[in-house]
C-alpha cells in the first residue's frame, strides 16, 4: 500500500439499485493533503462517508477494500472497525450550524470522546480542549466552552469543529466541503486555518471539494471524480501544467483562475461530458461481464 | 425505492378492505336485525338466565351467543344494538364534522375576530374532561337518542375545529390562495374553492375516526345507565351487565366488547386508509 | 421585559379559559330538570320544607345572582356544600384528587416507559420487521379509547389470569391507618411495601388502560422525531469518533429529539386526566371521576361544579408545567 489511505476498487450501490461509486481507487500519504474534486453529485462525499462508516442505509458497499493505516477496514466486525476509525481519523463536517449538537455545551462535544473512547482524564481533555481552541484562534476558550452552540457563529462553530477534528491527534482527516456553507470572507480564513494546522500536526487530510481553485491552494495531490469514477489520479503540479484526462482538462479550463481573463470562463465542453459517459458505461459493462 | 413504496401501500389496501368489510357486514346487520335475529332481544326468561354460547357444555339451542342473567339472547342483542350504534355513528358523526369544520376553516382563513372568538371556546373545551361533559349533557337533555347525538356534537365539535383550523391556516398562506384573491374570488368562494378541497382528505379522515368516537361516546353513556331507555339493547348496556357478572357468564361481556372493538378499530384504520387514499402528497 | 408580557398574557388566558369553564358548567347544569332539594328529602316532605331548604342552597336566587355569591366563596376557598353528601365540597373533592393524582402519574410513568421503549426499539432496529410491528402496535393501541382497553385488561387479568384487582382502590382487610389520601407515596416513605404492592395491584389495569393510547401517541411521535434526527449532522459526527449505534441513539440522538416530542404529550396528558373518569367508574377506583359520576346522578350541583373546575384548573396547570419544562429543557430559551 502506497498511502496511509488506500482505497482500492471500491464500489458501491444503491440498495436494489444502480452503482453509485465505480471501482474508485486512490491514495491519501501520510501528512499529504490530498484533494478530491468533482460535479455536486459525481459521488465524492460518498467516499469520505464510506471511509468514516456513516454510508446512508440506503447505499451499501459491494465490492473493493479500504485500507486505513495498514488494516482493511471491510474486513472489520463492525464494533472494531468503528473503534479503529475513531482512533485514527475525523471528520471536519460541511454544515457547521447543523454540526454541534444543539442541547450540549461546547467543551463535553471536544472531550466526551477523549475521556470515554481514548480513556484521557478528564482534566487532561479538557486541557487539550483549551490549547486546541487557542490554536484555532477562538478568544476566551474557557468561556466558549462553557456556551451552547446557538450563541456562536457560524465561522466559530467552524473553527471549533476544526479544533475538535484535531483533538485526538488523529493521523488521517476527513474535510468534506467544509467552507461552502460559509461566507465567503470567512472561506478563505478557515482555509488557511485547516492548512496551517494540517501542516502543523503533520495530518493526513482528504479534502472533498468542487472547487479546483481551492484544491489549488492547499494540496499536493488530487483525484477527480466524474458520474462515481475516478477519471485522473495526479501530482498537484503536474496536473496544472498537463492534464490527462480530457474531463480534467475541461474541468481546468472552467476554473477561473487559470483561465486567461480575456477570454472569459469555458463551461465543460458537451463533447467532453459525452466521451466520459461513453467511457463510464464501458466501465458497466465490464463490471457487469 | 420503489419496492419499499410497494411494501407501504399493500397494508393500506388490505386494511382498507378489512375494516370497510367489517362495517358493511354490521350495517346489513343493523338493516336486517328483525329478520336476522334468532330471537326477540327484550324477551326475558328467567329460566334461560346465563347460558353459555353454543360450544360449551350446557349451552341452550337456539342462542348461539348464550344468554344473559334475565336470559335474553346475546346474538340478538348485538345485532339490534348494532341499529343504535350505526345510528349514532353516521349522524352524530356527520353533525359533529359539518358543524367543527366549518367553524375551523372560518377561523383558520378568516382569523382577526373570527378567530379569536372561536380559539377562546376551543380552549374552553379543551379544559373540560370530555366524559364528565358528556355525563352532565345527557343529565341536562334527558336520556334519548337525540340527547346523546346533540351531546357528541356539543362535546365533539373542537376535534374538527383545531385540526381544520391549522390546517386552513396553512393553506390561506400558500401563493395559489393569494392569487386566487387577486384575480377577483370573494374571501368566502376562495375557502370553498381553493382551500376546502385541500382540507378535504384530513376532513374525511377526521370525520370516519369521529364516528369510531360517536360508538365508543354512545357505549359509555349506556355504560354509566345514561344512554336511550334501560331496556333498549345498545353494546353498551350489555358491557354494562357484563361487567357486573364477569365472573359467572363471561360471554355476556365478551361478544359486545369483541363487536365494539372492531368497529371502533374498523373506523379509525377506515380513515388513516382514505386519509393515505386521498392525499395528494403520497399519491 | 417579552417574558413577563407572555407570562401576563398566559396567566389572563387562563383565568379566562377558567372563568367560561365556570359560567358553562352553571348554566348548564341550572337548567337541569327535577329539583335536586326534593331528591333529598323524605317523601312526604311540605313545600315550606323545601323551599327552606332551597333558600339555604341559594337556589330561590336568579342564576346570575347565584353566580355572583357562588363566586364569591371561591375567591375565599368556599365552594358550597354538597347537597348529597352533606359535607364542604372543597373538603370531598381535595380528599378524592389524591386518589386520580395517582392513578393519572402512574399512568403516565407506564406510558412514558413503554411508549419510551417503542420508539426506541423503532429506531434501534428501523427499515426491519421490528419497525413495522412498532408502526402496527402503536396503530393499533391508539384507534382504541381507553375504556376499551379498560374492559379487554378485565378480561385478561381480572378473569382469564386473575392476578390483578378488578376494583377498588386498597384491599379492605389491609391493617393501615393513613394520614394522607396519597395511598401509594404514604406507603412508600413509610416502607409498608406489602401495602404497596397491594396499592398497585389496584391500580395496575386501571392505569394501563389510561397509559395504553398515549403510550402508542409517543412511541410515534418519538420516533419519528429521533428519525429526523438520527440525519443530522452532528450525529453522523458521533459516528465518526467512535461511538456505538445505542450511544449515538441514547445521548445525542435522545436528548434533542425529546423535546418536541414534550409539548404535544402535553395536552395528551390533560386528555388522560380527562380518561379516568369513565376508568375510575370502571374499576370502581375510589377517585374524582366516580364521585363527578355519582354527583351528576344525584343531581349534587355544588359538587359538580367543584369537581369540573377542579379538572379545569389541573388542565391547565399541566400545561403550564409543560411549557416550563420546554423553557428549561430547551438551552436556547434557557439563555435567550
Amino acid at each position: 500500500m502506497s498511502g496511509f489511505l488506500s482505497i482500492r476498487n471500491l464500489t458501491v450501490h444503491l440498495r436494489g439499485g444502480g452503482p453509485i461509486l465505480r471501482a474508485v481507487t486512490m491514495d491519501v500519504a501520510p501528512g499529504q493533503v490530498h484533494g478530491l474534486v468533482g460535479e455536486s453529485g459525481a459521488g465524492k462525499s460518498m467516499i469520505g462517508k464510506a471511509v468514516l462508516g456513516t454510508l446512508p442505509r440506503a447505499l451499501e458497499i459491494t465490492g473493493g477494500e479500504i485500507w486505513l493505516d495498514g488494516v482493511d477496514l471491510l474486513a472489520l466486525a463492525p464494533a472494531a472497525r468503528r473503534k479503529q476509525i475513531g482512533a485514527t481519523a475525523a471528520l471536519i463536517p460541511q454544515d457547521p450550524l447543523t454540526a454541534l449538537n444543539p442541547g450540549k455545551r461546547i467543551g463535553p462535544q471536544i472531550t466526551r470522546r477523549l475521556v470515554d473512547i481514548l480513556g484521557w482524564r478528564k482534566s487532561d481533555a479538557e486541557a487539550r480542549a483549551r490549547d486546541l481552541l487557542d490554536e484555532v484562534h477562538i478568544p476566551d476558550p474557557v468561556r466558549v466552552m462553557r456556551s451552547y452552540p446557538h450563541e456562536l457563529s457560524g465561522g466559530m462553530r467552524q473553527r471549533i469543529l476544526i479544533a475538535s477534528a484535531f483533538a485526538a491527534e488523529p493521523r488521517l482527516i476527513i474535510a468534506d466541503e467544509p467552507t461552502t456553507a460559509l461566507d465567503v470572507t470567512v472561506q478563505k480564513q478557515i482555509l488557511r486555518l485547516i492548512s496551517d494546522m494540517q501542516t502543523r500536526h503533520g495530518t493526513a487530510l482528504l479534502f472533498v471539494t468542487h472547487d479546483l481553485g481551492v484544491v489549488s491552494k492547499v494540496c499536493d495531490t488530487l483525484s477527480v471524480l466524474y458520474a462515481g469514477k475516478v477519471v485522473e489520479n495526479a501530482r498537484m503540479r503536474r496536473f496544472f501544467m498537463r492534464p490527462i484526462h480530457p474531463y480534467s482538462a475541461a474541468l481546468l479550463a472552467a476554473t477561473p483562475i487559470y483561465t486567461d481573463p480575456d477570454r472569459g470562463l469555458t463551461p465543460v465542453p458537451q463533447t467532453v461530458i459525452d466521451a466520459v459517459e461513453r467511457e463510464v458505461e464501458h466501465h458497466d459493462v465490464r463490471a457487469g461481464a | 425505492m420503489r419496492d419499499a413504496r410497494g411494501d407501504v401501500r399493500r397494508p393500506i389496501g388490505l386494511r382498507l378492505w378489512l375494516s370497510g368489510g367489517w362495517l358493511a357486514l354490521l350495517t346489513v346487520a343493523a338493516l336486517c336485525a328483525p329478520w336476522l335475529a334468532p330471537k326477540d332481544p327484550l324477551m326475558q326468561d328467567l329460566f334461560l338466565g346465563r347460558m353459555p354460547p353454543f360450544w360449551m357444555e350446557g349451552a341452550e339451542p337456539g342462542y348461539l351467543l348464550g344468554t344473559d342473567s334475565l336470559g335474553r339472547d346475546v346474538l340478538s342483542r348485538i345485532l339490534y344494538g348494532a341499529r343504535l350504534a350505526l345510528i349514532v355513528a353516521l349522524v352524530a358523526g356527520t353533525l359533529t364534522c359539518v358543524i367543527g369544520a366549518t367553524l375551523g376553516l372560518m377561523a383558520g382563513y378568516y382569523r382577526g375576530w373570527t378567530d379569536r372568538v372561536i380559539s377562546r371556546f376551543v380552549d374552553i373545551w379543551m379544559a373540560f374532561p370530555p366524559v364528565l361533559f358528556a355525563i352532565l349533557l345527557i343529565a341536562v337533555l334527558g336520556p334519548g337518542l337525540v340527547s346523546i347525538i346533540i351531546a357528541i356534537v356539543i362535546i365533539d365539535w373542537t376535534r374538527f375545529a383545531r385540526v381544520i383550523r391549522a390546517e386552513a391556516m396553512s393553506q390561506g398562506a400558500m401563493d395559489y390562495v393569494a392569487s386566487a384573491q387577486v384575480a377577483g374570488r370573494t374571501r368566502f368562494g376562495t375557502m370553498l374553492t381553493e382551500i376546502l378541497p385541500n382540507v378535504l382528505p384530513t376532513i374525511i379522515a377526521l370525520l370516519t375516526l369521529e364516528m369510531g368516537i360517536a360508538v365508543i361516546v354512545e357505549a359509555i353513556l349506556s355504560f354509566v345507565n345514561l344512554s336511550i331507555s334501560t331496556d333498549s339493547p345498545t353494546w353498551g348496556g350489555m358491557i354494562a351487565e357484563g361487567r357486573t357478572s364477569v365472573h359467572q357468564a363471561w360471554w355476556v361481556l365478551v361478544f359486545p366488547l369483541i363487536t365494539l372493538f372492531l368497529t371502533v378499530l374498523s373506523f379509525s384504520q377506515l380513515g388513516e386508509g382514505l386519509k393515505d387514499r386521498f392525499d395528494p402528497v403520497l399519491r | 421585559m417579552a417574558l413577563l408580557r407572555n407570562i401576563l398574557i398566559r396567566l389572563i388566558t387562563t383565568l379566562v379559559t377558567l372563568f367560561g369553564v365556570a359560567v358553562i358548567v352553571f348554566v348548564v347544569i341550572r337548567v337541569v330538570p327535577g329539583n335536586p332539594i326534593a331528591m333529598m328529602l323524605p317523601p312526604g316532605a311540605t313545600d315550606a320544607d323545601i323551599a327552606r331548604l332551597q333558600a339555604q342552597y341559594g337556589f330561590d336566587k336568579s342564576i346570575f345572582e347565584q353566580f355572583v355569591i357562588w363566586l364569591g366563596g371561591v375567591v375565599q376557598g368556599d365552594f358550597g356544600q354538597s347537597i348529597s353528601l352533606r359535607q364542604p365540597v372543597a373538603q370531598l373533592v381535595l380528599g378524592r384528587l389524591p386518589a386520580t393524582l395517582e392513578l393519572s402519574l402512574m399512568a403516565l410513568l407506564m406510558a412514558v416507559l413503554i411508549g419510551g421503549t417503542m420508539a426506541l426499539l423503532g429506531t434501534l432496529f428501523r427499515n426491519t420487521r421490528t419497525e413495522g410491528a412498532v408502526d402496527v402496535t402503536a396503530g393499533m393501541a391508539l384507534s382504541i379509547p381507553d375504556f376499551l382497553w379498560g374492559l379487554v385488561l378485565i378480561l385478561l387479568f381480572g378473569v382469564l389470569w386473575p392476578v390483578f384487582h378488578i376494583s377498588g382502590r386498597i384491599s379492605p382487610s389491609l391493617n393501615i391507618d393513613f394520614t394522607t389520601n396519597f395511598y401509594l407515596f404514604e406507603a412508600l416513605v413509610r416502607l409498608r411495601f406489602d401495602v404497596v404492592a397491594d396499592l398497585i395491584g389496584h391500580m395496575f389495569m386501571p392505569a394501563l388502560a389510561l397509559a395504553i393510547p398515549l403510550a402508542a401517541i409517543i412511541a410515534q411521535l418519538l420516533k419519528q422525531s429521533l428519525k429526523e434526527t438520527m440525519h443530522l449532522d452532528y450525529v453522523t459526527l458521533a459516528r465518526t469518533k467512535g461511538y456505538g449505534e445505542n450511544h449515538v441513539i441514547l445521548r445525542e440522538a435522545l436528548p434533542n429529539a425529546v423535546l418536541p416530542t414534550l409539548t404535544l404529550v402535553g395536552v395528551q396528558f390533560t386528555f388522560l386526566i380527562g380518561g379516568t373518569v369513565i376508568i375510575e367508574r370502571l374499576f370502581s377506583y375510589e377517585g374524582l371521576g366516580n364521585m363527578a359520576i355519582d354527583a351528576v346522578i344525584n343531581r349534587d350541583l355544588p359538587l359538580i361544579q367543584g369537581i369540573v373546575i377542579l379538572f379545569a384548573l389541573l388542565f391547565t396547570l399541566v400545561n403550564l408545567v409543560v411549557d416550563m419544562l420546554y423553557v428549561v429543557l430547551n438551552p436556547r430559551l434557557r439563555h435567550a
